[in-house]
């Protein structure tokens, strides 16, 4: 039978953002895919060169707005490594916890989207349901619902609020009941685990080589995680496990996912019990030297995000590059694509956690 | 200090660092080095060999990122390279210099399919040549486009 190539997309049911996926087809078996990007992409780079420092927070949060938290705060740590600036120890566990509220957010909007895509409506009314309740901390934290501009240079933006121990803790128990509730209804589905098993297969080997990271990483049986492995914040201070699978396919990507949300439970608890009052914020310098760098890495929901900045001499950098877990692993498509079948294409992609604000940058 | 989770015959920074200036004592200078972090200046003649015995012999598996950066009064281009090590768990940043006038550079794909992007994407942006690289076309912005809008010579605002 003659190949013929075949556009998915840029108008996609089944992600937020416009992307193309282009595949070659023999019958219904994809043979070739290439994605294709671009379609968001707003110069974010070249902007932040002429943007003061501060004023880059809130644009960071606009990388993506699933994980708007984990972006923000990349920025303003790789801003105190370029500035040499140590944050308070509170600043540092009011950070884990609200960026492990994020994880679990942006983790129930990728479940969300997973279970649209596999035609589970359910699976998506319930974890957007939860989600409105980290939606709700969050925003009695911060005054917002989704682009937070909380973190800051040299700290956070304001202390806690009242209650905020006992709303954490509330919505935690509850949170990880009705995670029970959404493993019931995925891993005792017959359909959601045809759908998802022995698909996108994705060899450890590969995912290294190919730059994937993240819990598509772990989901390939590699473990690795920046937060266990080049501890930023209070990540070494609390108790915890890097959840990894070994089947490699789209399912154990899904299974990591569900189980860090119960793992980032954990660590908000153990955060909530270990942080003690004290200072929130120092006061950074408003301007870099000339030509001095400054980068991080951290574990986004999504993979590892990364910047590296360069002063300038004065309150604006000269550069800043912004590594995005999802451009990488986008570009591993193909790897993970090739020999299925046409129809697999939503759950192998879906299992994937795409967000184009961050990919197009 | 001492590293968390280290595994057994896992390397610091400081161990990696010795071990390249000792085998590249032409090409490749170590500016810094702590025990999680590695900071080197490359020759561009001796990057590809710099990254196949990392690779190969130092357990580098991962590109974090190949940024590109103009410098415009300087008249040179800069490449860097961040390159992770999953069994080590240090990342290593590499500085290339380039001329500015003809910025080309060994592609590094062939060893790390991660850096495909990331090198189209910097060719894109900033139009250094990554020499070898499979498909070096637009990535981010539509094809077609003439200039290289990342440069410090492009001025933002104007109409392409």
């Amino acid at each position: 039978m003659a190949e013929m190539w075949l556009n998915m997309g840029p108008q996609h049911p089944m992600t937020h953002g416009l992307w193309n996926l282009r595949v070659k087809v023999d019958g219904e078996t994809m043979t070739e895919a290439e994605p294709v990007i671009g379609y968001l992409h707003r110069g974010w780079e070249k902007i932040t060169e002429n943007r003061k420092y501060p004023q880059i927070i809130p644009m960071a949060d606009r990388l993506c707005y699933g994980a708007s938290m984990s972006w923000s705060h990349l920025y303003c740590l790789t801003i105190e490594d370029l500035m040499e600036i140590e944050v308070p120890e509170r600043a540092k566990w009011i950070r884990t916890i609200v960026l492990e509220a994020q994880r679990i957010g942006s983790h129930l909007m990728w479940l969300a989207a997973l279970g649209t895509d596999l035609g589970s409506y359910t699976v998506f009314l319930y974890p957007v349901r939860e989600r409105e309740l980290f939606l709700d901390l969050m925003q009695n934290l911060c005054g917002a619902r989704m682009t937070y501009n909380y973190p800051r240079i040299g700290g956070v933006r304001n202390d806690v609020p009242a209650n905020f121990e006992r709303d954490f803790t509330r919505v935690l128990n509850h949170f990880e009941k009705r995670l029970s509730d959404y493993e019931a209804l995925c891993d005792q589905s017959t359909v959601f685990r045809m759908r998802m098993e022995d698909v996108g297969y994705l060899s450890p080997e590969k995912a290294k080589n190919l730059g994937v990271t993240g819990p598509n990483l772990r989901g390939s049986g590699v473990d690795y995680d920046v937060r266990r492995d080049d501890p930023y914040e209070m990540y070494d201070q609390v108790d915890w496990k890097v959840c990894v699978e070994k089947s490699c396919d789209a399912y154990a990507r899904y299974r990591v996912k569900m189980d860090e949300m119960r793992e980032s439970c954990n660590i908000i608890r153990q955060c909530i019990k270990k942080m003690k009052p004290g200072a929130i914020r120092v006061k950074p310098p408003r301007t870099a030297p000339k030509g001095k760098t400054g980068w991080a890495h951290v574990e986004d929901p999504r993979g590892e995000g990364f910047m590296y900045v360069i002063g300038n001499g004065d309150e604006r950098p000269y550069r800043l590059k912004v590594r995005s877990p999802i451009f990488v692993t986008v570009s591993a498509a193909p790897e993970m694509l090739v020999g299925y079948k046409i129809a697999d294409v939503p759950a192998i992609m879906g299992s994937v956690d795409m967000c184009l604000g961050e990919t197009d940058r | 200090m001492e590293r968390i989770g280290l595994a057994p015959g896992g390397k610091t920074g400081d161990v990696l660092a010795q071990d390249i200036a000792q085998r590249f004592q032409q090409g490749v200078t170590v500016t810094k080095s702590t025990h999680n972090r590695l900071y080197a200046k490359v020759d561009k003649s001796v990057l590809v060999s710099l990254c196949t015995y990392m690779r190969d012999g130092l357990d580098f598996e991962h590109v974090t990122s190949v940024s590109g950066v103009d410098w415009l009064e300087e008249k040179k281009m800069q490449v860097v390279y961040h390159i992770t090590s999953y069994a080590n768990k240090v990342t290593a940043e590499l500085v290339v210099d380039l001329p500015r006038d003809k910025p080309e550079v060994d592609s590094i794909t062939f060893l790390w399919g991660g850096a495909n992007w990331h090198e189209r994407e910097t060719w894109d942006m900033f139009g250094i040549v990554f020499v070898g690289h499979p498909k070096l076309v637009r990535l981010l912005n539509p094809d077609g486009t003439e200039v290289f809008p990342f440069r410090k010579d492009f001025v933002s605002g104007r109409r392409v």
